[in-house]
């Protein structure tokens, strides 16, 4: 597996070939990719500024990566997490599953990124047309995560 | 002495990053730490009363009350997170 939380943009191209690169084994591979919003509860939002919290960010996704391959099938697995100031268009997150079969790829790949959402220590400071605010969590993240437990 | 590291909101309210803090004798648990620093008053209280929507890590994993601190600890307290 391989977690990498940087400030510079990724290619999603380049990624998955890397991950894939000579294993016939694979037969699918999922991909998330998370991106900038312009408009966040009612207002425009010029500039996301994301902290994070070296070393645990990069165990707490780990340790969830080790989660979805105790229960999926899954060859490998890249997350990409970027930190530091981004705006609306810009890429935020990247997840990414190879596996034999589609169903596993999916599954481990949504898992993978409703559990960052809840446990992995990122928080986003957005800079909108109201001023800095720091973002909220939602309920609705946590119902996400939640789901995986039934 | 442990290092607290505080995080986004916290770090903003509380006005700092990091601290080095001596343990007291009976303090052995995160929430006796937690107890230790809302009583310093101010924005400390208000930030970490019982009941007020933080998280907190102990040595990077996360953990609750009854988690055991001891000398050499990295406690870290923070919001819910709000990554991808």
């Amino acid at each position: 597996m391989t977690v990498r939380v940087q400030e510079s943009d990724f290619d999603i191209s380049a990624e998955i070939a890397a991950l894939r690169a000579g294993n016939p084994k694979i037969g699918a591979i999922a991909s998330f990719i998370g991106v900038v919003r312009d408009l966040n509860e009612g207002d425009a939002v010029s500039t996301l500024t994301l902290e994070h919290y070296p070393g645990m960010t990069e165990k707490s996704i780990e340790d969830i990566i080790t989660q979805a391959r105790g229960r999926w099938q899954v060859m490998d697995a890249l997350v990409i997490h970027r930190i530091g100031t981004l705006k609306p268009l810009d890429q935020i997150v990247l997840v990414v599953v190879s596996s034999g079969h589609r169903g596993d790829a999916f599954a481990a790949c949504e898992f993978i990124m409703d559990y960052l959402k809840t446990r992995a220590p990122f928080w986003k400071k957005e800079q909108t047309s109201n001023g800095a605010r720091w973002v909220d969590a939602r309920a609705s993240d946590d119902a996400a995560a939640q789901r995986w437990r039934q | 002495m442990i290092t607290l590291l505080y995080f986004a909101r916290l770090r903003e309210a509380l006005g700092q990053s990091s601290e080095l803090l001596a343990l007291p004798n009976g303090v052995a648990t995160l929430d006796g730490v937690r107890a230790l620093l809302a009583a310093r008053g101010g924005a400390w209280a208000h930030e970490l009363a019982t009941g007020r929507a933080f998280r907190a890590a102990v040595n990077q994993a996360v953990a609750s009350g009854e988690t055991p601190v001891k000398d050499g600890d990295e406690v870290a307290f923070f919001p819910p997170v709000t990554g991808g």
